[in-house]
């Protein structure tokens, strides 16, 4: 009976993103200005259901997401303007422009796993210790991207690279869906999918456990280093995948559209949600994107807001909209779909202290 | 290399040590006495900066402002930095009053503090943009920039007078820790916290103390480098201010000394790598030293590293 309906609820789900993507863009009602803060909601609520995973669940201070992003948006923008389009700085394309549908997916992946490995360098010496190290460290990750970046002359340096556009027209020429919505959606879907199977799983409560009490959770045979070094890379991957889809939706990358300011985002959506809610996340996610488009009259003003946000969010609500709580907690039934366990919110308090 | 340009680049070197040591020494003050890294640290460094910028311009009469009165050149320099280290200490002060301290009383997670501390940090710095606009401000001339020349080695009075009075200001600071009731609190509370306030010594004005210290060196630091590199920017909080930040982790941060010989390890190789000819990686040298540092020995030169107890 239950895994019936968890199927349902794939097909149901999986049938939904047809019916928001394709439908309306076949039927025109979405322009590009609404098509384009879709696709953001999307990335962001893969941003900031990985980030939770690092910030949240694992209870570390990761501060350079937007680092990971950035090598996840240039690994995948270099690697399919190469592959499928003819640019001035590589030349020819190398395939033909039917190729770009399935080169897509496969450069997002590339760029996933080149973030994973770039995420590893930082976790081996920052995870020797405890404490603040991870922070520092990946505020300094942030300025190594910028800084290595900026240094390379070939892909634009600081002027930024673009092109992306040419691989996203490619793909609508040969089939015309809107593909990078299309994509986004199901990497979004499949990132709540994955992050909230892993919390779950033996291997994920290991990493609650290190965040509620690590000496107790080694005692208790938890690998903790590799815990933390596999829940990092885990998170960091997913965040280089929707830096490849974010590279492709606005069509023009730049260093320094992923640094600080972008990270301090992703944070804001992580704590405002909640930390170790995933349900949190994902509102806050889409709560956040729409808040910003309609800061947009403000200009220069909109970036004091996103700070203040968050100074008066520790201040007077540290726990977020949702603290840890999910979804399914205030509406029991939807955990027939969605739950993997049938505990409530008080059975959970009881298995995981709250992170307050 | 000759002898000349090598003498040369140990000046330059100097220089920029202190700046780093002077913004160093706050990040190891305040993270000795809360075991907070203050990272809105080096938008203090930045708003002294401003602060001097306004307060050498208003002095000097090139504002629209007119002041009724025409000072001499050695009044206006005491007084503006004098001047911003005051409002700079105030303005620290003032953060640690409504945003840490409340926190602090509420017994939050030290993941709240540092939050809060980069949050404040980002909201100084756009505060700056959106009032003050995107442009850069050229900082006043104090005093007429001088060369002096000792056998092909050619020194400016700016440069001197940076060099000798970091020198000077961290003398100070060195006696204020070590001879001073006050200082000894600090250090009492970097050894054991829970004993201070049993021993009738109130925490919260050594924290103050502490504030004001750590902000108004930042301010002198930003004054002498408005000085020094007279154009200012928004954003030299972050690009200045993490690299002090740096040479505190890279000397033991919460130790005093290590971050005044961090700062001068970090200003020597960053100036050194700049001369043999790659100055576009100086700030990658210095996030890379980090790396180097944090992986081999994660308290830094002088930390001690704190043991946690089962």
């Amino acid at each position: 009976m239950k895994r019936n309906s968890k199927r349902l609820a794939i097909a149901l789900l999986i049938g939904f993103i047809i019916l928001i993507t394709i439908v309306p863009s076949w039927l025109g009602i979405y322009n590009d200005y609404r098509q384009l803060i879709l696709i953001l909601i999307g990335i962001n609520i893969i941003l900031a259901v990985s980030l939770n995973l690092i910030n949240g669940y694992m209870g570390e201070f990761s501060v350079g997401h937007a680092a990971f992003m950035g090598v996840g948006a240039y690994i995948a923008s270099i690697l399919s303007v190469y592959l499928v389009t003819e640019s001035t700085v590589f030349g020819p394309a190398r395939l033909p422009e039917g190729w770009s549908i399935l080169v897509f997916p496969l450069v997002l992946i590339i760029g996933g796993i080149i973030a994973a490995l770039f995420s590893l360098i930082v976790a081996i010496p920052s995870f020797r210790t405890r404490g603040d190290y991870l922070a520092i460290i990946t505020l300094a990750a942030n300025f190594i991207f910028k800084s290595l970046v900026e240094n390379m002359d070939k892909i634009g340096g600081p002027r930024g690279f673009m092109g992306m556009g040419k691989v996203t027209r490619a793909m609508e020429s040969t089939v015309d869906l809107p593909w990078v919505m299309l994509w986004t959606f199901i990497v979004a879907l499949l990132t709540v999918y994955v992050v909230r199977n892993f919390v779950s799983s033996i291997f994920g409560k290991g990493i609650v456990a290190v965040r509620d009490d690590e000496i107790a959770a080694e005692l208790m045979t938890v690998n903790t280093r590799r815990v933390k070094v596999v829940t990092f890379m885990l998170g960091c991957g997913l965040a280089g995948i929707a830096g490849g889809l974010h590279a492709h939706a606005i069509g023009y990358i730049n260093p320094s559209s992923y640094f600080i300011m972008q990270s301090v985002n992703i944070m804001v959506m992580v704590y405002l949600g909640g930390m170790s809610s995933i349900s949190g996340s994902v509102i806050s996610a889409i709560g956040f994107t729409i808040l910003l488009e309609f800061l947009r009259p403000l200009e220069l003003y909109r970036w004091v807001v996103t700070p203040l946000l968050l100074i008066l969010l520790m201040m007077f609500r540290p726990s977020g909209i949702m603290g840890s709580r999910e979804l399914t907690d205030f509406f029991p039934a939807l955990r027939k779909i969605f739950g993997t366990t049938d505990e409530t919110f008080e059975e959970k308090l009881t298995h995981v202290s709250a992170s307050d | 290399m000759t002898l000349e340009t090598f003498l040369q680049n140990v000046l330059n070197a100097m220089q920029w040590g202190s700046f780093l040591a002077l913004i160093a020494v706050g990040y190891s003050l305040v993270y000795g006495v809360l075991l907070l890294i203050n990272f809105a640290h080096g938008d203090i460094f930045m708003v002294g900066a401003y602060l001097g910028y306004f307060i050498g311009t208003l002095l000097l009469n090139q504002f629209n402002i007119q002041l009724p009165f025409d000072l001499p050149a050695w009044v206006i320099i005491p007084v503006t930095i004098l001047l911003s280290m005051a409002l700079t200490a105030l303005l620290g002060v003032t953060i640690e009053r409504i945003a840490y301290r409340p926190l602090r009383r509420r017994g939050a997670h030290r993941l709240y503090l540092v939050i809060t501390a980069l949050m404040i940090g980002l909201e100084l710095e756009y505060l700056n943009l959106a009032l003050l606009g995107p442009r850069d401000r050229q900082f006043p001339t104090l005093f007429e920039r001088q060369v002096f020349n000792f056998g092909g080695l050619s020194m400016t009075n700016v440069k001197l007078l940076v060099i000798l009075l970091s020198f000077l200001v961290m003398g100070l600071l060195w006696f204020i820790v070590q001879k001073t009731k006050w200082g000894m609190a600090m250090r009492a509370i970097s050894y054991d916290r829970l004993a201070v306030p049993l021993m009738g010594i109130s925490v919260d004005n050594v924290i103050v103390i502490t504030f004001i210290l750590g902000s108004s060196m930042a301010a002198l630091a930003g004054v002498m480098y408005g000085t020094a590199y007279p154009i200012l920017s928004f954003d030299m909080g972050l690009l200045v201010g993490w690299q002090a930040f740096i040479a505190a982790v890279v000397g033991g941060i919460g130790s005093i000394r290590g971050a005044m010989v961090g700062g001068y390890i970090l200003g020597f190789t960053q100036i050194f790598v700049a001369a043999y000819g790659t100055s576009t990686y100086r700030d990658l040298i210095a996030f890379s030293l980090l790396l180097l540092i944090l992986a081999i020995r994660p308290t830094g030169i002088f930390g001690v590293a704190r043991r946690t107890k089962v």
